[in-house]
């Protein structure tokens, strides 16, 4: 009884923790349009869900998927086609990006489950280059040039999102929602039997539950909230391209994560805002973009793998 | 001359050719991540970069030694070797307790460094280096001309793949080598100093991809990116094939090197794709890979 005693209440206070911080973490975006370019944080709130979406599948099931581009990348040019040429409004163009990500992320999730670990990654890999050589062929993507010109359009017919403090908001409140809705995900039944799965399959298996069967389903979840933040990012900027489908950006969502801290649930927003400030100071050094990006990876993997909001937590002793 | 299919033979048989030259390089290649992946537990994103540092270890050994195409074939591997024994010793020796995953990342972020720095430097289009005199001119074969260069680079690689099988499979050496692969405890226990094997593993392992560099520089051109493509090509080879084994890396590099050129002739808009889709098949059908022993 002591122990179950323990337990809930260890686990209101980390309940508690995570509500101050998300508190927090709100109020800030809020008034931070007043010290920073909506747009600058635009970009970093997109890549922020991205990287939520990719850490629920390497920090809740430990998949490593080096291919989520895929997903960001596709969404982006189907949200930015429906909006362009066939007229959709943006909640339905982000709705059809979103979409198209799930149906991708059903195809690409029910193969590459069918190995572990590192082949895992390999496939996952492999796949989304795949998907990049027929962006790259399809008449629709406009090949190197992209989807411009993508119209921003009136949210649900009445607000316009030409303004640039209406899609600030229309942003945040995609962001939050999907946060909550990631961490609500975390944290019910199906989150634990995900958890589970990551610290020990074969014991998952042998209490009777499908460990396949989660392993899709949480793929898929990733691969919409990946595609939500891709069909996103394809509004705001108003353009498509193939830099949103190509490898290195699987590699940067995955720094981003890192560098927050793997499996925390506030680490790969931090670890996207770092990046996107980090990159925004780099613009103008060119290739040597790269590099860094390389040698955050090995410091990362090296000395810092709990990351930023890892080792923030380790030091106050909470979970965040 | 003859044609088959409204494509003349010259055609086809040309594409075979550059389909198994391609083959040749997933062979070096896979067989390389493969060995590294027995020992190391660590699949080596970095390959490409090495495989590019190759063609430019080539072409500095050209420009600033004078030395020609037989030396780069000695030096380069020896070079890039080198440099990989130092990577090992300075970064993932300290890896290999932890999940597989952070290896993986650790070598991603090696190529990322590799591939920045030498853009940066010379550009993002390839530095032209030239066929070595021995090796000009071709064979008319009657139902297609056969460059003499391309011939010896089919030839060399198999020669190499199948060497490096011997070895393995077939000598006291590559018996250690299994058996530290198997059970490394039980190894070090036999008095074998199985930390400096793992060294050498991965140096031996990343002289294989110089080397397809080397040889690949007088047919493509040498490029900072020349790796960044094909090393995804080569994980969906070890993917389809399977780590298990040595010969069944040899054999699915060189197999899906033609597939790629036949493609090519028959179906050029899938020509990019090709291997991806195999990899789906071969994930629905025998989720294993074709050599593989099991996940």
């Amino acid at each position: 009884m002591q122990r179950i005693a323990e337990v809930s209440k260890d686990h209101a206070v980390r309940a508690h923790s995570e509500a101050i911080a998300f508190i927090a973490m709100a109020c800030v975006l809020i008034i931070a349009p007043t010290f920073a370019y909506p747009v600058f944080l635009m970009k970093a709130l997109c890549f922020a869900l991205f990287a939520c979406a990719f850490n629920l599948l390497i920090g809740y099931v430990g998949l490593l998927s080096f291919g989520h581009a895929l997903f960001f990348g596709w969404a982006s040019y189907m949200s930015a086609h429906a909006a362009k040429v066939w007229g959709f409004s943006p909640e339905f163009a982000i709705l059809v990006g979103a979409g198209a990500a799930a149906g991708l992320g059903a195809i690409v999730g029910a193969l590459a489950i069918r190995r572990q670990g590192i082949y895992f990654a390999m496939i996952t890999l492999a796949l989304a280059q795949m998907m990049y050589f027929f962006a790259v062929q399809a008449p629709f993507t406009h090949g190197e040039d992209g989807i411009q010109a993508v119209p921003r359009g009136q949210l649900f017919g009445i607000i316009d999102l030409a303004n640039q403090t209406n899609m600030y908001v229309t942003v945040l409140v995609i962001f939050l929602g999907c946060f909550l809705l990631i961490y609500r995900i975390i944290n019910s039944p199906f989150g634990e039997v995900l958890k589970a799965i990551r610290e020990n399959e074969p014991r998952a298996i042998s209490l009777g539950y499908r460990s396949e069967r989660y392993k899709l389903v949480a793929f898929v979840l990733s691969a919409t909230f990946a595609g939500v933040a891709g069909a996103t990012k394809a509004l705001v900027f108003q353009l498509a391209s193939l830099t949103d489908v190509d490898w290195p950006m699987s590699g940067e969502v995955i720094l981003m994560t890192l560098v927050g801290g793997l499996g925390t649930l506030f680490g790969p927003v931090a670890g996207a805002f770092f990046m996107v400030t980090l990159e925004n100071y780099l613009t103008t050094i060119g290739q040597w973009v790269f590099v860094v990006q390389g040698v955050i990876f090995v410091v990362c993997v090296l000395l810092f793998r709990r990351g930023i909001i890892g080792e923030l937590a380790h030091l106050l002793r909470v979970k965040l | 001359m003859f044609e088959l299919l409204g494509i003349s033979s010259q055609a086809l048989f040309g594409q075979l050719l550059i389909g198994l030259i391609n083959g040749s390089f997933y062979a070096l290649l896979s067989l390389g991540l493969a060995v590294i992946f027995g020992m190391l537990n660590i699949i080596n994103f970095t390959h490409g970069a090495q495989y590019m540092l190759g063609a430019f270890a080539a072409y500095f050994v050209l420009q600033y030694a004078g030395l020609g195409y037989w030396w780069a074939i000695l030096l380069a591997p020896l070079i890039v070797g080198i440099t990989g024994i130092i990577v090992e010793r300075l970064f993932l020796q300290w890896l290999y307790k932890l999940d597989h995953l952070y290896g993986l990342l650790l070598t991603f972020g090696l190529a990322l460094i590799f591939e920045g720095t030498f853009r940066n430097f010379f550009g993002s289009s390839g530095l032209p280096y030239s066929v070595p005199p021995a090796l000009q001119g071709g064979q008319n074969l009657g139902f297609m001309f056969l460059p003499n260069y391309r011939a010896w680079v089919v030839v060399f690689s198999l020669a190499v793949c199948l060497t490096t099988w011997f070895v393995i499979e077939r000598t006291k050496l590559g018996s250690y080598l299994r058996a530290a692969t198997e059970n490394p405890t039980l190894v070090r226990a036999f008095g074998i100093n199985v930390p400096r094997m793992i060294t050498l593993t991965y140096g031996f392992g990343v002289a294989l991809a110089a080397l397809a560099g080397v040889m690949a520089a007088p047919v493509y051109n040498v490029s900072p990116q020349m790796g960044a493509n094909l090393i995804i090509v080569v994980f969906a080879v070890v993917v389809i094939g399977g780590m298990g084994s040595i010969m069944g890396a040899i054999v699915t590099g060189f197999g899906l090197g033609l597939i790629e050129g036949l493609t090519k002739v028959f179906f050029p808009e899938a020509s990019n794709t090709v291997i991806f889709i195999i990899m789906a098949i071969v994930l629905l059908i025998r989720p294993a890979g074709l050599f593989g022993r099991g996940a």
